[in-house]
Order: structure tokens, then C-alpha cells, then sequence
């Protein structure tokens, strides 16, 4: 067990490799209910905090979007899903708290409901322990019943595989993820959560992502909603489009290193013998049985092929820029 | 049978009749460890002193120092976990030993705690 975000969680169960492996080859249960959802009650104001297209977004659907400040800085990255008229959020456990103070101190009508449990269900067979859900696609959401228990679920997850998450009410929790135990899920806990979501290439707010970097650096222009852009109108509008139109000093990379020895965060990255960034993650892989990490380097540096030194007690650690994620996405479209 | 002895630090020792000290991770320290993925060995012939960090063993998540539990001087280094990692997993307190000393001062030894007091040490833990 670990503290994390205030939280007491379960960093293993059977064991890292094995957890990582049942997500990879079956189907694997995390307990996320650190995580906070809240409900928007009103979607046109909350527009206005993040540069993702939240007016188009239809009921049953569900999207990856930011709060950014007026420097563009990422605030906090969150999932919005809308279920019939109610949009959702979910945001991260050590930053629920900021992202509801920021959205009421911009006039943004919200209600927390931090008490409610949700459980990620991840792994090529999680529609198969999870049949209520398999009528989804992959970012899709609905209310559904399971065993009479009221449930929402968004097909969706932090891990690169297909899978669902679902929410309910804390005392459905247990039985709930017994029930999902019984059918065949493996328990997993933050120690594969971490190893899954870094060979899918997926930012961590607080490592990769955070109010000093802007998603144009965090390559996340994805989530920028080319609408929006034109439109402006939003929190950080200004600040993105002229990291977009005039470029950014670094951006985020994923390195693959030779040899076994990883490199952590905040492990200096040379190129030449030259100090060009630092890490931001690092894992040792067990898909990949090599050590992978996501660190910033100069925008110039940041291309597919680029070789780079990672220093780790004082030695090098020769490594190389590879194309995101490190691990292909299995989402079910 | 030769006497095991163990440090805070959850390193194991055991010395030889020429005051040569084999020294591993404790089997609760590679639980507590995980999947052991990397490990790096002091090069022989390196001194160390007593709490000194020698060695590092990297998990799936993260990296943790081995200390020399005692004063020496390096000998030997198991290339074998460096190939293999995961005996460390299988069988820490005995072929998965991490390196050897020379010690300054074989005596010193005893200053460790044999099993029973760090069985005991474990349960302040829990």
C-alpha cells in the first residue's frame, strides 16, 4: 500500500509484471475511485476553461479535454462524457479540488460527487467480463444496470487496451468489483496502472503534464478542437495559438534506452554532451522488456530517430526518440 | 552451518573462515522491491565503508540503493543477477547473492542482528 493524492492504495496485488501482463493478454481491474467525478451543470461556461469542442459533443459520448490557464498552462487534463444531458467530468484525484475552485471561481455551476466509487476494467477480454457494455464503442458512454445496480459507464481507460470505466454509488462499490473479480478479472493496482499508461504513451499530470507546460509542448494538439481555435473564447486561447504559430522551445518525447537500466524522472537528457531537457517518466517496460520513458527535449530533438544520452548516477544511458505510444492502442472503434 | 547475520537496511552477511563477507537483499526486501528488472554491481576491488550505497536494484517503478552493510573492500560481484535479475525475486538469501567483501574488520560482524532479532526488527515494521 502507498499514499497517493491523499489516498491509501494498493501500488500491487500478485505483483507488477503479472498485473501488467493480465492487462495486456486478459483483463484487469483498478479501483480508481480516488479519482473525482463532478457534474457540469452548465456546459457553455465550462466551454469557456477549456479548448475542447464541449458544445458538439452528443449525449452517449465521451472526450479528452484540459483546463488551461491564461498562460496556457495545463491546470488539470480530465475525461468529459455526456450521459443523455448530464456532462460528467473526471478529474484527477490530487487535482479535484483546484479544478472545482477554478471552474466556480469562473462561474461555472458544478456539483462534486467525489463520494462515488469508480472501477476501471482494462484488457482485451473486459467485454467479454463486462457484456452489459459491449454494445459500445471506444469513447462512447451510457447509463446501464448491472445486477440492478444503476451504473455509468464510459468504454474508455488509462491503459492503451480496450475496457470501461464505471461508476457508482460507493456502497455498490464492493459488490461491484466482486462481481467483475468473480467473472475474471485480475485485481491491479498504481504500480501497473503506471507501466500501462506510459507504454500507451499517456501523459500523467504532475510528471509529463502540468501548469508549466502547455499542450502544444505536452503534444497534446489533439485535444485542440480546430473550431474552438478559430473561434477562441477560452482560457489559454491566446497563449496556444501562439505556441502553435510560433512553436515551442521543447516538447514531449518518448524515449526507448538500450541496455536494462531505466531512467527516472528528472534524469538530465544530453544530446552531443549537451544538456537538452529532462525526463518526466520512467518504467521499465514489461511489454517491451526494455526501459521506456517520456521526458522534454528541444522541439528540434523532438523526432523519431533522434539519439540521446540519459544520465542516470552520473553515466550515460544511450537512448533514442521513438513515435508514440510505445505500445499500439487496442481501443475497440 | 554458517551464521547469516542482517542489517537495517535489509542486506544479509554471511562470512567465510578467510573474513570474506557474502552479502544479498534480504527475501522481505525483494518482496517489498517487486519484479526485480536491473541490477548494478560495485566493480571488485572498490572500498566501501559500513552504510555506504554500492549497489542499486531497479524495479518495474523504481530504483532503490544496496548499502554495504560492513567495511571493505569488494572481491567479487554475481554477474549472474546482473544477467538474470529476477533470481533476485526467486531466491534472494542464497545464489542470488550481490557481492563480496574483503572486511576491514571481521569482528564487526556481530554488530549485526542474527535472524531471530531481525525477524523481530520486521515486525516494528509492520
Amino acid at each position: 500500500m502507498v499514499e497517493f493524492a491523499g489516498y491509501e492504495m494498493p501500488l500491487q496485488y500478485a505483483g507488477i509484471m503479472a498485473e501488467h501482463k493480465a492487462c495486456r493478454e486478459g483483463a484487469a481491474l483498478f479501483d480508481v475511485s480516488h479519482m473525482g467525478q463532478a457534474e457540469i451543470h452548465d456546459p457553455a461556461a465550462f466551454e469557456k476553461l477549456v479548448p475542447g469542442d464541449i458544445a458538439g459533443l452528443k449525449a452517449g459520448r465521451q472526450r479528452y479535454s484540459m483546463l488551461l490557464d491564461e498562460a496556457g498552462g495545463i491546470i488539470d487534463d480530465l475525461m468529459v462524457a455526456k450521459f443523455g444531458g448530464r456532462l460528467v467530468a473526471v478529474l484527477n484525484a490530487g487535482r479535484k479540488d483546484v479544478d472545482v475552485a477554478h471552474m466556480r471561481a469562473n462561474g461555472v455551476q458544478v456539483r462534486p460527487h467525489f463520494e462515488r466509487a469508480l472501477l476501471a476494467l482494462q484488457g482485451p477480454l473486459a467485454a467479454k467480463v463486462f457484456p452489459e457494455g459491449a454494445a459500445l464503442k471506444f469513447m462512447d458512454a451510457a447509463e446501464l444496470t448491472v445486477e440492478g445496480v444503476a451504473v455509468t459507464v464510459t468504454r474508455s481507460g488509462y491503459t492503451g487496451e480496450d475496457g470501461f470505466e464505471i461508476g457508482c454509488e460507493p456502497h455498490h462499490a464492493v459488490s461491484l468489483a466482486d462481481l467483475l473479480l468473480a467473472r475474471g478479472a485480475v485485481p491491479a493496482g498504481l504500480g501497473a496502472r503506471d507501466s500501462l499508461r506510459l507504454e500507451a504513451g499517456l501523459p500523467l499530470w504532475g510528471n509529463d503534464i502540468s501548469m508549466d507546460t502547455n499542450p502544444v509542448e505536452a503534444q497534446l494538439t489533439f485535444a485542440l478542437s480546430k473550431k474552438r481555435l478559430e473561434a477562441g473564447g477560452f482560457m489559454g486561447a491566446a497563449a496556444v495559438k501562439a505556441a502553435l504559430a510560433g512553436g515551442v522551445y521543447r516538447k514531449l518525447v518518448g524515449i526507448k534506452l538500450e541496455g536494462r537500466a531505466p531512467a527516472r524522472a528528472h534524469a538530465e537528457i544530453r544530446h552531443g554532451g549537451e544538456s537538452v531537457g529532462e525526463i518526466t517518466s520512467g518504467v521499465f517496460s514489461p511489454t517491451l522488456n526494455a526501459p521506456i520513458a517520456l521526458g522534454y527535449v528541444r522541439a528540434a530533438l523532438a523526432v523519431p530517430g533522434t539519439a540521446l544520452d540519459l544520465i542516470v548516477r552520473d553515466k550515460p544511458l544511450p537512448g533514442t526518440v521513438v513515435a508514440l505510444p510505445f505500445v499500439p492502442h487496442r481501443y475497440h472503434r | 552451518m554458517t551464521q547469516i547475520y542482517f542489517s537495517k537496511d535489509h542486506e544479509w552477511v554471511s562470512v567465510d573462515a578467510e573474513g570474506i563477507a557474502t552479502v544479498g537483499i534480504t527475501d522481505h526486501a525483494q518482496h517489498a522491491l517487486g519484479d526485480i528488472v536491473f541490477v548494478e554491481l560495485p566493480e571488485p576491488g572498490r572500498e566501501v565503508s559500513a552504510g555506504e550505497g554500492c549497489a542499486v536494484v531497479e524495479s518495474v517503478k523504481a530504483a532503490s540503493d544496496v548499502y554495504a552493510p560492513l567495511a571493505g573492500t569488494v572481491t567479487a560481484a554475481n554477474e549472474a543477477i546482473v544477467d538474470e535479475p529476477a533470481l533476485v525475486n526467486q531466491e534472494a538469501e542464497t545464489t542470488a547473492w550481490f557481492f563480496r567483501l574483503r572486511l576491514a574488520d571481521a569482528a564487526a560482524v556481530k554488530e549485526l542482528m542474527d535472524r531471530a532479532a531481525y525477524d523481530a526488527y520486521l515486525e516494528t515494521l509492520s
